[in-house]
C-alpha cells in the first residue's frame, strides 16, 4: 500500500484498504476556522448530542478576519469562544495568539506523521507535509465529526509526482508545484491522492514540502502527501502534542500514474489570470505591469519564504506605483522575522507588515484590488475576483518572483533579474 | 425520489467564489446567501432560479474553497439538483451534507440546453430530457448517500440515527 492507503487503513481498524472502496475512518484531529467553524457549531447544536466526541482533538482557528474588521466578523469570532467555552476545548487560538489555520496547525503540533485530519477549508491538505493523511471538508460534514469522531472517505487512488534533481538559484519548490498543476490540470487529480517522491524531496524543507501539498487541492485532489524522513522527525520532536505512528508507502505501493519532473532544468513559474493552471515560465509574461505585491498566506508565509524576499529587498526600494503587502502566517513567524531583521528590511524597502491573517489571500477585509488592478502573489488562487474587484487579475509565483517583481514595477524573472 | 424541473446552464470549472463571493461569507443566513447565488458570473441568477430549477454544468463543478455557503445559496435560491459531468470532491460532499441532490452524469452538459424540461430519478441514476426526448445515464449514488438525501441532509440523518440516544 502507499502512504494515503496506509493510513487510511489504521484509521479504519482494517488491514487493508484498495482504492474506491468507502471506508469510516476515526479522525485524529478537526480544525475549523472562523468562516467555516461558526456554521458547523450551528449544524452541530441541531444533532442533539450535548458533548464533542473529544474536546482535546479539536482546533478553533480565528484567522481568517482578523482583527474582526465588522460586527459581524466580531460576531463570528465570537461564536467561536463561546464554543470553545462551552465545551471546554483548549485549542482555540484567538486574535493575537495564532495565524493562519494551516500553519498553526503544523507549527503548534497538532498535525503530525501518520494522522489523519479533517478541516474545514480546503487547504487542510497542507499536513501531508508530515506524512499525513489530511483532507478538507464542509462545516455540516464538520459537525457530524464533532459528534462521532467519524467520517466516510472514499479510498482515492494516488498519483506519484517524482521530482529528480535540484533546484536552480531563484527557483522554490513554489515553482514546482505551479509546474505540476500546470501539467496535470485544475482537475486532473479530483478525488484523488498527490505522493510527491524521488531525489530532491529530501532537499526541500518542511516549508517548502507544505508549499507543496498546499497546493495539490488546486488540481482537485482530496490530499498530498510526503513520505516522512529525518528532516519531517526532526520537525516534530520538539512540537508534538501526544504520540504519532508514522507511516510510510510500501516499495511495491501502486500508483495510477507517476509525473517525472527534472528539477535542474524547472525555470521560475507563474500561473496567470484566472485559473491556477494556467502555468507559463514567468519569462513569458515578463514585463507586465503590477500594482500590487502580495507576500503571504498558508502557501508561501512562512519565515524561509520571508527571508528569501528580505533578501532581495534589503537595502532597495519598491517600486513607485507598486504596493507591497507583506503578511507572516503567524506569530510565531512574524516574531522570528522580527528578531532576523526581516520586517526592519522590508519597511525600509517600503512594503506594508500586517498581522497574521488570511486578509489579503482571500479578498477579505484588506488589501483588495480596484478595477483593472494586477497583483502578483504568493499564495494559491487567482480565481476572478478572488482578491477584490472581478476585474483585477492575479498572478500567482513564488516569494523570490514577488518580491523582485515589487522592485522592478513589473513582473520579472528573477533568475535573470536579480543575477543581473 | 424524482425531481423535475427547467434546466439552467453553466459551463465547466464553476467555481465556489464566484457561486458565493467571499463578502458575503460572513452571513449565515440562507435567504440572505441565495440573494447572491452565482453572483460571480450571472447577477441575475437569484431571479432565474426563483420557483425551483435544475442546474446542468459541465466539468469540476464547484472547484475552490471548501465553503459551504456555496450549495446552500444554491439550494435556497431554488436551485431543486445539480447536475455535471463531475464535480469537485469538497462541493459535491457538502451539497449532499446539507441535502442539496448532485448528481454525476459524463456527457449531461452536451445533452442538455437552457430550458429543457428534465426529470431526474435520483434511485434510478436516470435523466430524462422532455423536451428533446431523451433519457441520460447518470452515475446512480450509493444508498447511504441517498438516505442522507431523503433525510434532507446529514444533520436530520444523524438527528434521527444518534440524536437523543447519547447524553
Ligand atoms: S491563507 Fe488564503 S488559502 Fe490559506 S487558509 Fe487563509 S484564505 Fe485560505
Amino acid at each position: 500500500m502507499n502512504i494515503a492507503e496506509k493510513i487510511l487503513a489504521r484509521a479504519s481498524g482494517r488491514e487493508e484498504v484498495k482504492p474506491g472502496e468507502i471506508v469510516q475512518p476515526k479522525v485524529d484531529m478537526a480544525m475549523v476556522n472562523e468562516i467555516t467553524g461558526p456554521l458547523a457549531i450551528q449544524a452541530f447544536k441541531k444533532i442533539g448530542v450535548p458533548k464533542v466526541w473529544d474536546n482535546s482533538r479539536i482546533v478553533l482557528i480565528q484567522d481568517h478576519q482578523v482583527p474582526a474588521d465588522t460586527v459581524k466578523s466580531a460576531e463570528l469570532h465570537r461564536i467561536m469562544r463561546q464554543f470553545a467555552e462551552e465545551q471546554e476545548i483548549k485549542f482555540l487560538y484567538d486574535v493575537g495568539l495564532g495565524g493562519v489555520c494551516h500553519q498553526i496547525m503544523v507549527e503548534k503540533g497538532h498535525a503530525l506523521p501518520g494522522d489523519l485530519i479533517v478541516g474545514a477549508d480546503s487547504h487542510t491538505c497542507t499536513y501531508g507535509a508530515l506524512g499525513a493523511f489530511a483532507t478538507g471538508i464542509g462545516s455540516t460534514e464538520m459537525a457530524a465529526v464533532f459528534a462521532t469522531g467519524e467520517i466516510w472517505l472514499r479510498v482515492p487512488s494516488t498519483i506519484r509526482i517524482n521530482a529528480t534533481g535540484s533546484f536552480k538559484k531563484h527557483v522554490t519548490p513554489k515553482d514546482l508545484i505551479l509546474y505540476v498543476i500546470g501539467k496535470i490540470g485544475a482537475a486532473g487529480a479530483t478525488y484523488k491522492a498527490v505522493e510527491f517522491m524521488g531525489s530532491t524531496l529530501s532537499q526541500i524543507s518542511i516549508s517548502g514540502r507544505m508549499t507543496l501539498c498546499n497546493m495539490t487541492v488546486e488540481m482537485g485532489a482530496k490530499t498530498g502527501l510526503i513520505n516522512p524522513d529525518e528532516e519531517t522527525f526532526n520537525y516534530v520532536k520538539s512540537r508534538a502534542r501526544r504520540p504519532f505512528r508514522a507511516l510510510k508507502s510500501d516499495p511495491d505501493a501502486k500508483y495510477e500514474k507517476t509525473l517525472e519532473v527534472d528539477v535542474d532544468r524547472l525555470e521560475p513559474q507563474i500561473a496567470c489570470p484566472h485559473s491556477v493552471d494556467n502555468v507559463k515560465p514567468v519569462k513569458s509574461v515578463e514585463g507586465t505591469e503590477i500594482n500590487q505585491a502580495f507576500l503571504g498566506s498558508c502557501t508561501n508565509g512562512r519565515l524561509e519564504d520571508l527571508k528569501a524576499a528580505a533578501e532581495i529587498l534589503k537595502g532597495k526600494k519598491i517600486s513607485r506605483g507598486v504596493r507591497m503587502i507583506v503578511t507572516p502566517a503567524s506569530q510565531e513567524v512574524y516574531l522570528q522575522a522580527l528578531k532576523n531583521g526581516f520586517l526592519e528590511i522590508f519597511v525600509k524597502a517600503g512594503a506594508l507588515v500586517t498581522n497574521p491573517t488570511c486578509g489579503a489571500c482571500f479578498g477579505g477585509h484588506m488589501g483588495l484590488l480596484a478595477p483593472g488592478e494586477v497583483c502578483v502573489s504568493s499564495s494559491n488562487r487567482n480565481f476572478v475576483g478572488r482578491m477584490g474587484s472581478p476585474e483585477a487579475e492575479i498572478y500567482l509565483a513564488s516569494p523570490v518572483t514577488v518580491a523582485a517583481s515589487a522592485l522592478a514595477g513589473k513582473i520579472v524573472d528573477p533568475v535573470a533579474y536579480l543575477e543581473e | 425520489m424524482k425531481i423535475s424541473g427547467k434546466a439552467v446552464i453553466f459551463g465547466d470549472d464553476v467555481n465556489t467564489d464566484v457561486i458565493i463571493p467571499s463578502k458575503y461569507l460572513t452571513s449565515l443566513d440562507p435567504e440572505e446567501l441565495a440573494k447572491h447565488a452565482m453572483e460571480g458570473i450571472d447577477p441575475n441568477f437569484a431571479e432565474k432560479a426563483k420557483g425551483g430549477i435544475i442546474l446542468v454544468a459541465g466539468k469540476n463543478f464547484g472547484c475552490g474553497s471548501s465553503r459551504e455557503q456555496a450549495p446552500i445559496a444554491l439550494k435556497y435560491a431554488g436551485v431543486k439538483c445539480v447536475l455535471a459531468d463531475f464535480f469537485a470532491r469538497i462541493f459535491y460532499r457538502n451539497a449532499i451534507n446539507i441535502g442539496l441532490p448532485v448528481l454525476e452524469s459524463p456527457g449531461v452538459s452536451k445533452e442538455v440546453d437552457e430550458g429543457d424540461m428534465l426529470t431526474v430519478d435520483l434511485e434510478e441514476g436516470k435523466i430524462v430530457n422532455a423536451t428533446k426526448n431523451k433519457v441520460i445515464d447518470a452515475l446512480r449514488l450509493p444508498d447511504f448517500i441517498l438516505e442522507i438525501l431523503k433525510d434532507e441532509g446529514l444533520i436530520n440523518h444523524l438527528k434521527k440515527k444518534i440524536g437523543g440516544k447519547r447524553s
